[in-house]
């Protein structure tokens, strides 16, 4: 992740779609416009939804890095 | 006098087990009412029905118990709020759809409007059975595609933009068909696993991909005293114009072909789907009917 730097980060793999967006919406609202949130999401369902939904409320999606163990990392700067 | 009941049940009055009851059907496209509609549906329903409507299966409304002697008042009530009677036996029937891509951030087409000009083209058109069109927005399939005789089904024709991906990689993962690879900051799609499904599109970060409405249409469902899923032989098409040229060879098709009673699927077999297939292609690429 030495390409980004991370102002927050929140763990979604413990819930489930539509929980995920939730949680990573609520982890994005604890920062500041232009601040970066890494969420580390579970692949199937969530990595196939939640980067849209972000998305569609208006963040700015940064990159998905795949941890080579069916997880991933969603890098998001968060947009006001 | 001699209740003509063919003339009734063309007219959407579909004859109740109750002598001189009918179940009045409505002309609805692809499930959209006005709250004008309903408030004249509510008031014809109290007045000549028993205060109910029935939804049906295929998002029509139906007023039960409209007695015969009161069906012209019935008509010109309902005129009065934008409602027209609907049909049943051998025609097109209700042009079903969902609320697509206008209202539906999954839907890839204009479902609704797509709705309407096949209504306008095609409502009430006689032809040897009934015959039912539905429009769904996306691979979701709310509106169950494959189970009318022509199924729509929207689709987005997706090409990657190299100049504006950022390489994040999203959608290698939205895809469900896996049909695309990030290697070396570039991204290929395999066209022979893609599904047209769009999500790759919709979950791009940059909108690094030239997304146009497309179609995939589907031939020969039923699903009534026997079940078929419509099948789906052509390539993806690409233009309105393309969808109605070959939803123009295939109703013209049926009404060539079928026996009388006899539904979309059964006629294709019956005359061989090379022959169908050929029909459709012909369409598909513009060529005029070879007859």
């Amino acid at each position: 992740m030495a390409e980004f730097q991370v102002d927050g980060s929140v763990d979604i793999t413990d819930v489930v779609c539509p929980v995920t967006f939730v949680k990573a919406k609520v982890a994005l609202e604890e920062l500041e416009d232009g601040q970066i949130l890494s969420i580390h999401l579970n692949g199937g369902e969530p990595v196939q939804n939640v980067p849209r939904s972000i998305k569609e409320e208006g963040h700015q999606v940064l990159k998905l890095i795949n941890r080579e163990d069916g997880t991933f990392d969603l890098i998001v700067r968060k947009v006001e | 006098m001699a209740v003509d009941y063919a003339a009734l049940k063309k007219g959407g009055f579909m004859r109740q087990k109750q002598k001189d009851h009918f179940s009045l059907r409505l002309q609805v496209v692809g499930g959209t009412l006005t709250a004008e509609n309903l408030a004249k549906i509510a008031e014809v329903a109290e007045k000549y029905g028993e205060g109910y409507v029935h939804l049906t299966s295929r998002q029509g409304v139906e007023i039960p118990f409209i007695k015969l002697q009161d069906i012209d008042s019935v008509k010109a009530e309902l005129a009065d709020g934008g409602c027209r009677p609907g049909v049943c036996g051998p025609r097109v029937r209700t042009v079903t759809a969902c609320q697509g891509n206008t209202v539906c951030p999954s839907g890839n087409i204009d479902c609704q409007d797509i709705a309407k000009k096949l209504d306008q083209r095609y409502f009430g058109r006689e032809l040897p059975h009934k015959f039912k069109f539905g429009v769904t927005g996306c691979q979701n399939n709310c509106l169950k595609a494959e189970e009318n005789d022509v199924g729509i089904k929207g689709a987005l024709n997706v090409k990657w933009r190299q100049e504006d991906c950022i390489g994040c990689g999203v959608c290698e993962q939205a895809c469900r068909s896996r049909a695309i690879t990030l290697e070396d900051g570039k991204v290929t799609v395999d066209y022979a696993k893609c599904n047209y499904c769009g999500r790759c599109a919709k979950s791009c970060p940059t909108d690094a991909w030239d997304a146009e409405s497309a179609y995939i249409l589907s031939f020969g469902g039923t699903f009534g005293n026997r079940i078929c899923k419509g099948e789906s032989p052509l390539p993806l098409i690409t233009s309105e114009e393309q969808l109605f040229a070959v939803t123009d060879a295939a109703i013209r098709f049926f009404g060539e072909n079928a026996n009388s009673g006899e539904r979309f699927k059964f006629t294709i077999d019956r005359v061989g789907k090379e022959k169908f297939h050929e029909v459709l292609k012909a369409a598909y690429d513009g060529v005029e009917n070879p007859a």
